[in-house]
């Protein structure tokens, strides 16, 4: 069993030129990195302007916004990329059609990292509201005290000080951003899972593609602790150690 | 992020009329009411009748998959959490690089992974294609099974291994000095404060493990998610199942989180 295990992997499918799939892989993988970073990068956008208008925005946001974060947390993410990327994609075209112009072919890179930035922002939002309202209350009324505006508080005071309790769920969510990248995979895009399937279909190599699929995403994850531990070390200095 | 103002809760309080029936939410609720009638009018639902009862057994087969699987992982993450705190170092690590493993990657890959890969694996051996357990692992629900299930161990061993160190020691000699055995610390004191502490967590990922369900319908496995895909293929209808299909993961969600609720209420606390 365990010989036919070992056997049936043949790293030579792996190469980079053509008869390999390696290329096919690498270009899987850039994809991948590309959405979950963008995908991110938006979420956090999201988070940032959803927990202010939680915290601070009117009674009308703030339940708009409960709306949002309870929706897209209780949904799946499979449905919510199904919804949006099919509403998102036809909402355009109506939008572009009333205008007079021709239907546009949305790009998939661009739907994947709204799409999944979206799903993040709902996530990243509760996170953020927590982090900030962990900061003490008399920071906050200090920096007020100084007469500073609300965008030089918030870049000031409340952005470092909030920043050491997001980052472990920070830290959290960029890997599940990671991971949730080989959804799209469903919806047709080619990032890292779907390179991988293809390969394996096209070779008849399922274990090989597969595992080594696996061992590149636990790289990325592996290299990711590692960095958000670092980050972590660097923001919390000053801080007395969590018991 | 206008003005940095009275924070909503202590409004609430000043409020003295309860919080629903604040004007903005009754507007907000009569804009909701008005969506969902509009929804109910111009969209087409003709086919609901059609495919009810395989509705329902799509259903029932997510909440049965969903049952089932956290049952079985809880166990095992009861285990994994167990070896990494008190296990012999080779076994807790063997339980860590598990963990770190199923975390590390996606489930749609490690589903993938043993459906395809195992699968056709295993499709290559006469003594297992001629075994009596060759219907079962010819159908694509154990691959699914399996995979949800180790994901869950793997989430919920981590927790269980937060929750059973988190367990004041103070407890445990108390239970010891009154003569109880290693099982009986476990059974009786052990396990139930590390699930109550655990319980809150477990309430979220249960939720989560609801959510990674849906993948087994790219395996094949007709769940409620993969229901409303062939109602999508047989009537070329674009939002009106996917919005039933939102509807029915939010109302699971919703007694989801209200039986956990009940079950945190239930955990004695000291007033």
């Amino acid at each position: 069993m365990f010989q036919t295990l070992v056997g049936s992997v043949d790293l030579s499918v792996l190469a980079l030129e053509p008869p390999g799939w390696g290329l096919a892989l690498l270009k899987g993988l850039r994809n991948s990195i590309i959405i979950a970073m963008g995908a991110y990068t938006s979420g956090l956008l999201i988070g940032m302007f959803g927990a202010c208008g939680k915290l601070y925005g009117g009674r009308v946001v703030s339940d708009l916004l409960e709306c949002y974060t309870t929706l897209v947390r209780a949904i799946p993410e499979l449905v919510l990329i199904l919804l949006l990327y099919y509403a998102g994609t036809d909402g355009l075209n109506r939008i572009l059609a009333s205008f007079g112009r021709p239907p546009m072919d949305i790009n998939g890179l661009a739907a994947g990292i709204a799409v999944l930035g979206i799903v993040l922002g709902a996530y990243l939002t509760e996170i953020i509201r927590g982090a900030i309202k962990a900061v003490p209350i008399g920071e906050i009324e200090a920096g007020r005290a100084f007469g500073m505006g609300p965008l030089q508080l918030f870049l000031r005071i409340i952005f470092p000080a909030m920043l050491p309790h997001a980052l472990p769920g920070l830290g959290n969510y960029w890997l599940s951003a990671t991971r949730d990248t080989a959804l799209l995979a469903v919806v047709g895009f080619t990032e890292l899972t779907l390179s991988t399937r293809a390969a394996a279909a096209g070779t008849r190599h399922y274990m090989t593609f597969y595992l080594v699929a696996g061992l590149i995403y636990l790289l990325v994850s592996i290299i990711s602790s590692v960095g958000i531990k670092l980050l972590e070390v660097r923001y919390r200095r000053g801080m007395a150690r969590p018991v | 992020m206008t003005e940095f103002s009275t924070t909503p809760e202590i409004l609430v309080l000043k409020n003295s009329r309860p919080s629903w029936l604040m004007p903005h939410r009754i507007i907000l609720a009569l804009i909701f009411l008005l969506l969902v009638g509009v929804a109910a009018v111009y969209l087409r639902w003709d086919w609901i009748p059609q495919y009810r009862d395989q509705l329902l057994a799509g259903i029932g087969r997510t909440v049965a998959l969903l049952v089932t699987t956290s049952a079985v992982g809880l166990i095992f993450a009861i285990a994994l959490g167990l070896a990494q705190v008190t296990g012999p170092r080779s076994l807790g690590l063997l339980a860590r690089g598990f963990c770190g493993i199923i975390r590390g990657t996606p489930l749609l890959l490690q589903l993938w992974l043993l459906y395809y890969g195992v699968g056709s694996l295993l499709a290559q051996y006469p003594e297992i294609r001629s075994s009596t357990l060759w219907p079962l692992l010819r159908q694509a629900w154990p691959y699914g099974f399996l995979a949800l299930t180790m994901s869950f161990a793997a989430y919920e061993g981590e927790v269980m291994r937060g929750a059973f160190a988190g367990v004041p020691r103070g407890e445990l000699e108390a239970a010891k000095a009154y003569g109880m055995g290693r099982w009986k610390v476990f059974r009786r004191i052990w396990l139930p404060r590390a699930f109550h502490r655990a319980l809150p967590t477990l309430a979220g990922d249960f939720v989560a493990q609801m959510k990674s369900t849906p993948l087994v319908a790219t395996i094949t496995v007709v769940d409620v998610y993969g229901v409303i895909s062939k109602v999508r293929q047989a009537t070329y209808l674009t939002y009106e199942p996917l919005f039933l299909l939102a509807v029915v993961y939010a109302v699971l969600t919703g007694i989801i989180v209200a039986g956990f609720k009940f079950l945190e209420g239930r955990v004695p606390v000291k007033t």
